[in-house]
Order: structure tokens, then sequence, then C-alpha cells
């Protein structure tokens, strides 16, 4: 299963947990299977269904040019990052 | 840098744009010129902060010559939205705020109205007439200011946001946010040694040459054309058009030349407000800024306050590490606090570590990205306490370095494992450099290293090459060349498809002739553009491949292309000798690339520092100056050099000079280049170089971009430069004559103080 680092700020939806390993073959999928783990993390994380703004999905390593629909595999790990504003995001 | 097997990349042919920009036909800006064309003067605010009661226009309106005035008013409304503006998302109400004031000036220099006339003093002598009824209000000028207790509130709406939740929480504090590693509180008690200190740095200017320029047409069917200097022609189009609220398709931008952006030039302040007033006056209209308007009405970087506190163990491992830092958004939220948390420990493979960020709203201009944003504030201060801990440990500060450095597979606290990186080898060859064992004789001199790091973007491009008769190309990119990219892009091509780099003619494109392409910023051109080029080159190659296989009635999978040379069952045909017969072949021969790479490899710089300090002025002088930076690999080594030159220099001015001098009032003192100083090559010796070559390894060529990340270490390798030179650590930039005095003065004062002295080992 991939594993999803938790934000430092969302780790109150995660029972303090700082990764959580969920199933998914892309990050919505992932983010979905969050969801059902750690409930509320969606909406912090999605505004209806896109990424809220300045959040950035990075997936080993490298931020998702495909966002939601980038494919995860199971040895992945995902990130959720702080986009940049006045910056251009970091990969 | 290393040998290269490579024809084309790795030499220095001249730049295409070469003879245009020094006989001065290049076209920036200013230059551009249509029949019936008006001038637009803007407005500004005196204040820093203060409700506008009433704006009354019509004297300006009655005033000989004048063709249009507008202001907020002519703004159109539609719902609220977020809009990518090349730079990540701002809300719409905020770009729109930004460009010509609604019900608050938040900033001195905020436009409030802007004029078109016959020419610019009858619009600059109109925009004098508008009589604008102010309340003014209270300002915050600093984070520090911004953040305590009852301090005015700049925009009532904002909350506080803490990673996608709105905490209800009122105040200038636009977010927060927090990255932990490992177990901070315990990595401290394992240290023998702990440094915990505070830091400050000025607001500063990118301080690029041309003055922000456009020119405007609202045709008369209804479709906007753009001509002007920006760092991306889509970006531009795509913001003009959200301010609008037009279809992009109705908005067409041309990208002139450029006369530095360096992160200045990503954001659009003129566009709207010339197409406004092209509208109301059905004639173009071309709005040049003054050089204040430049410093008063754009993007600086932000100022910061910044806390850093690190702990290593005597046998010089760090263990733990956190980072306060609050950086100044200027009017409106989004300042570079993000990039500059993900920087602030980079360079160190520290097993514990806290960083809160703080993204707060003061009374200064909406701040802008300014090469590696963020980064250089927090490598000032990092890099000055891991000086200090190596002293106290009795290392050396590059060993220290490299017993603590990143590497591939270290995890950064934001999250993500570093892939390969250069931060090792950039640290060996600074410590291999004769600079840096050097001796470094005479009194109150000292040397400084630091290191420093940007991530570089990749992000999308787009190219088309089209093969003409003679065997040339013609190249057709969409990334505006600020430093050379038409060259190191065309460069790339040249190596792919086994021509000289003078075979190839590239253009930029506008908005309707080329695929969608990023700004040039995030030091990706040479490595995302340069990317395309050689997709598109590939698709060349693809296609002439078919043409040769016709020729010789064989299958084109059975063709091979080397060097310039098509092969197949015995025959070979040259690039140029194909080239020749497509028309009998086919026809044309048109190539595309369009790439959207992620994982543009980051790249490290360090820098050392000679200074001599005089102790009766407080004057710092650079006696040397060495910067060393990872380029994965150096498709022009002179545009690598120039770009490492230019950041190593604006990072000195950084260290030792620029800050915007503000007023209790907020009203920048010093907003002109006599006052504003930046530093020249009076003021410096030859920066020299060294290009480390660590690969990319997804790259076609191994690029990692370089246009950023040399600004991050100077004015932290200055700062330690001083100390060695003085005894005294300086903790806020600038470290200008007054507040070099000030320390020196404040040591004296202190028992045990003394007067300069000289320690040159660093």
């Amino acid at each position: 299963m991939a594993v999803v680092f938790i934000p430092t700020l969302l780790r109150d939806l995660t029972g303090g947990r700082d990764a959580v390993e969920v199933q998914g073959a892309n990050a919505r999928q992932v983010i979905e299977e969050l969801e059902r783990a750690c409930p509320g993390i969606r909406a912090r994380l999605l505004d209806g269904e896109r990424l809220r703004p300045n959040i950035r999905i990075a997936v080993d390593g490298r931020i998702a040019p495909l966002g939601l629909v980038e494919r995860v595999s199971p040895a992945s790990e995902v990130h959720f990052v702080v986009g940049i504003a006045g910056g251009l995001g970091p990969p | 840098m290393s040998e290269s097997t490579y024809a084309v990349v790795g030499t220095r042919p001249p730049r295409h744009d070469a003879t245009d920009k020094v006989t001065g036909r290049a076209h920036y800006g200013a230059d551009f010129q249509l029949t019936g064309m008006l001038h637009g003067f803007i407005l500004r605010s005196p204040h820093a902060h203060a409700a506008i009661r009433r704006i009354d226009v019509s004297k300006a309106e009655a005033f000989p010559g004048v063709k249009a005035v507008v202001t907020s008013a002519d703004l159109p409304e539609s719902p609220e939205q977020m809009v990518d503006i090349g730079e990540g998302a701002m809300p719409l109400s905020y770009i729109r705020g930004n460009m010509l004031a609604r019900s608050k000036v938040l900033y001195k220099g905020h436009a409030v109205a802007a004029v078109a006339a016959v020419s610019p003093h009858v619009a600059e002598e109109a925009a004098s007439l508008i009589e604008v009824d102010y309340d003014v209000l209270p300002c915050a000028l600093t984070v520090e200011d911004a953040m305590r207790d009852g301090a005015p509130v700049i925009l009532p709406d904002l909350r506080t946001k803490e990673f996608g939740e709105q905490t209800g929480r009122p105040g200038n504090v636009a977010e927060h946010f927090r990255h932990v590693l490992g177990d901070a509180e315990n990595g401290f008690t394992e240290a023998d040694l702990v440094v915990e200190r505070e830091f400050r740095t000025a607001t500063v200017h990118q301080g690029y040459i041309e003055p922000h320029a456009t020119t405007v047409l609202w045709n008369e069917d209804g479709h906007v054309l753009v001509w002007c200097s920006s760092q991306g022609a889509f970006t531009v189009r795509k913001a003009t058009a959200a301010v609008l609220d037009l279809p992009v398709l109705r908005v067409s931008v041309t990208p002139l030349e450029i006369g530095g952006g360096f992160g200045g030039k990503i954001r659009i302040y003129l566009e709207p407000v010339a197409a406004l007033l092209s509208k109301k006056s059905g004639r173009p209209v071309k709005i040049v800024m003054s050089r204040q308007d430049v410093f008063e009405g754009t993007g600086p970087t932000p100022g910061s306050h910044m806390r850093i506190k690190m702990g290593a163990r005597k046998d010089g491992r760090i263990t733990a590490a956190q980072a306060y830092l609050a950086y100044e958004a200027g009017a409106y939220p989004g300042a570079m606090v993000a990039p500059g948390a993900m920087c602030v420990f980079a360079a160190y493979d520290i097993p514990n570590v806290v960083i809160d960020g703080y993204d707060v709203v003061v009374n200064k201009p909406s701040t802008a990205a300014y090469r590696a944003p963020g980064a250089t504030q927090a490598a000032f201060a990092t890099e000055s306490v891991v000086d200090e801990i190596a002293e106290n440990l009795g290392l050396d500060p590059v060993e220290f370095r490299l017993m603590n450095a990143a590497k591939e597979g270290t995890r950064r606290a934001d999250g993500p494992k570093f892939r390969r990186i250069g931060c090792v080898e950039v640290l060996e060859a600074m410590r291999n450099h004769p600079h840096y064992r050097a001796p470094l004789e005479g009194p109150n001199r000292g040397r400084g290293v630091a290191v420093g790091f940007w991530f570089n973007v990749g992000l999308a491009s787009s190219c088309t090459i089209s093969v003409n008769s003679d065997g040339t190309v013609n190249l057709l990119d969409g990334s505006v060349d600020l430093s050379g990219t038409r060259t190191s892009v065309s460069m790339q091509a040249a190596e792919t498809l086994g021509l000289r780099a003078e075979d190839v003619r590239p253009s930029v494109g506008d908005t309707d002739s080329i695929g969608f392409t990023e700004v040039t910023g995030g030091s990706r051109t040479t490595y995302a553009t340069g990317w395309a080029a050689v997709e598109a080159a590939r698709d060349v190659i693809g296609q002439m491949k078919e043409r040769a296989a016709l020729l010789w009635e064989t299958d084109a999978a059975s063709v091979e292309f080397d060097r310039g040379v098509f092969r197949a069952g015995g025959r070979s045909i040259t690039f140029q000798e194909l080239a020749a017969q497509l028309d009998e072949t086919g026809g044309p021969v048109v190539g595309r690339g369009a790439v959207n790479p992620s994982g543009a490899g980051g790249s490290f710089s360090g820098a050392i520092a000679d200074v001599e300090v005089d102790p009766e002025t407080g004057k710092v002088s650079v006696l040397r100056f060495t910067a060393v930076q990872d380029a994965g690999r150096a498709i022009h080594p002179s545009y690598v050099e120039g770009q490492m030159q230019g950041g190593s220099v604006q990072g000195i001015g950084w260290a030792l000079n620029e800050e915007y001098f503000m007023s209790a009032e907020g009203a920048m003192l010093n907003s002109s280049w006599l006052d504003y100083r930046m530093p020249t090559s009076l003021d410096l010796p030859m920066i020299d170089t060294v290009i480390v070559e660590v690969p990319d390894p997804e790259h076609p060529f191994g690029v990692r971009g370089v246009g950023e990340a040399n600004i991050v270490p100077p004015p932290a390798a200055v700062s330690n430069a001083v100390y060695r030179a003085t005894g005294v650590r300086l903790y806020r930039l600038p470290m200008n004559p007054v507040a070099v005095m000030e320390a020196l003065w404040q040591k004296e004062s202190e028992p045990g103080g003394g007067s300069l002295h000289s320690d040159a080992a660093a």
C-alpha cells in the first residue's frame, strides 16, 4: 500500500499519526481511502472535486503534474505540500 | 566541469540575439509604437493605509488632450475565483484590488486611477487634477508590527488559514503552516551545543534595469492585443483575461524583449489598466513606469523576522533544528515563506526538525518572486547559526557542513526525500578551491562561507522546429528570453539534430503562435523548454527517417540517425542533403515538442567571500568572491557563469546595502537608483565561478536550472566574513555602514570589548 505522509497541521485528524498506509491507484483514490480511514481530511485537501488552491500533491518526491489523476503505486510515497503563492511550486 | 562528449552542448557559441542587443535594434517594452497611440499615467496613493471616501476625476477628464480616465469602478465585477497567475493562485479580488484600489489603499504607491492622453506629460498633469478624499489609517510595516495585538487590520475579511482550514482568527496572518520531522525536543537534549539566534531582513527589490512597460489595444472587434515586457506571455494573457472577465481567446500577448525580471515581471500591474483606457478612448495606450513607480508599485521580496535554533554534538553531528519564519507578504497574502521553509535546512541531513511559517500582510507593496524566492532570507539565518556552531565546536566550517550535508535519500523536513543532488560535490569544490586555502592577510579582513539551495521547477513548455531546404531549422518556443535561453534551447536542438548552434534560428512566439508555455522563472527554461526542443528535434528526426525510407524504398524503422547522418542498408544521407529533398518526399517537416516535466533536480550553490571592514566608517568591501554551483550539465558555460555572477552580485547587494528605507508613515524614502544602493562594477571584484556538474538523471542532457540558487548563500557568506573580520556577528540585513558601526560600538561598550581584530582562518 502507498504511504501517505500527513502534514503536521492535519495530524489531529489521524490521531497524531504522521503517516497512513492506504490503497489507491491514483491520488484521488488515495484521498478517498484516506477519508475513510480519517474522516474529515478530504475537506482539508479538496475544494469540491479539485485540490484546494495552493495545496499540491507530491508522489515519490515530485510534484504530480497530473494532480488528482496522478498514478500511485503500492510502493509510492505521497505528500501534500503547501503550494507557493508568490513563487513557483517546488518539485 | 566534466569532460563532454557532446559537439554543441558545453561549448560557447555567440548568442543568437547578440547583435540586436548590442546595436540597440532589440525592441523592449518602451520601444513599441502604434499609430494613434496614447500615453497612460497612473495616479498612486500617497498614504500607506487609508480608506477612499471619494474620487473625483472630472477635472482630469476635462483637461485638454485627455482621452480617458479610469478608476476601479471601470473594472468588471465577477464572482470570486482563484486565478493561477504563474506563481501560485491568488483570489481575483486581490488581483483586481492591486490593479486599481477599491475602497482602501494598502500601501504608498497603490494604484488609484489612470489617465490616457496625447502625451505622457499631459497624462501626468491631468492625473494631478484627480481629487481623492482619503481617511488616513494607522499602518503596519513589519511582521512584528502586523502580528502584535491591536495591530491595524489591513484586510478586514482576512482569517488565518492552517493547511486548508479557516481558523476564523482575524488579523494580518494569512497563513500558518508547520513541518515536523522526528522529535526536535529530544534532538536538542542530545546536543552538546545549542545555538539560537534571531534575524531580520529588509524588504529588497529585484532591481531590474528596465521598468515595466506595456502597450494595449482594445480592438474594435473586441480583441485585446498586448505588447509588453514580462516573464511569460501566457501568464499575462491569463491574468489580463481574468481581471477583464474575458475568455483567454479574446486576449493576445506578444512578448517583447525584457530588460531583467528576476521574478518581478511574472505578475501584471499595467495591462488591464491600459486595456480599460484603450476601450474608453478607442486608441492604443502605452504605459511605462518610472523608477519610483517600480519601487513603490510593484512587488519586492519580503522582509522577514526569523528565529533559528540548532543543536549539535561534539562530534559535529547536527541533532536538531527549529525555525520560526515570518515573512512580509505586503498588501495581499503570498509571501514566499513556504519555499523559505522548504529551503531553510535543505542543505543538511537533520533527523529532528520543526519549522513554523507565517505569511503576514503589511502596508507595503504586494511582494513578488525574486530569484529563489524566500530561500535567501532563510539561508542568511541558518548559515549564520551553522557558522557559529562550527566555530564553537572548533571545526572547519566547510568540513562541518560536509559532515551534515544532505544527499540522495535525505528526507526533508517538509516530507519528500531528495533524489540525486549535488550538495556534497559543491562543498567539496569549495573546500578544494584555491580561494579557500589562500592566506588572507591584512587587518580587519575575514573570510566567510555559506551554502544554499533552490528547488527549480519543470512545468509546461512548447516548441516547434521547421526544417528549411538548406538543412537549417527555425525554432519557435514560448519562453521569454531573459538570459540567453534562445541559444541554450537552440543548442539542445542542434545537438539532437547533429547541427551547429548557428544552424538554428530561434524565435520567441506570441500566445497566438506557440503552444502554452509557463513563465520564464523557477530556473526552468533551459531545463524544460530545452527538453521541449529536444522532443521537437526527435519528432523532426522521426519524420525525416520516413523521408529517407521513402527514398531508399525501405522501412523507416530500419533507418538510423547519428550526428546529422541518416543510414540504412549501407546507404547514408546527411540531414542537409535530405532537407533539400523534402519537397519531393512529401513537403514540409515540422517537429513539435510539448512537455510538462515534474522532477526538476534542485541546485545547490556555495559562496566563499573575503571582506575588509573599515573600522572608521563601517563600510564593508568585498575583496574576493567565489561562487560554486551545481548546474547538472552546463549547456552554455558562459551563460551559467553569468547567472552565477549575477546572482552573487544581487546577493551581495542584499547583504550590504539594499533595503526599502521606510518612514514611520510607510513611505519609501529611497525610491531612486541614487538612493537605493545596488552594487556596481566599481564596488565589486571579479566574481570567480566554479561549475559543478552532477547531471539530473532524467533530463536528456542532465540539465539543472541555474538561475536562482546562486543568490542564496552570498548574504550569509558575507556576514560570516564580516564576523571573522570584526568579531561581531550581525543578525540583520543589510549590513550597511550604520549597522556595522552600531554593532562595533556595542561590542566596544561591552566588558572585554575591544578594537577590530583580524582572523583570517575561515
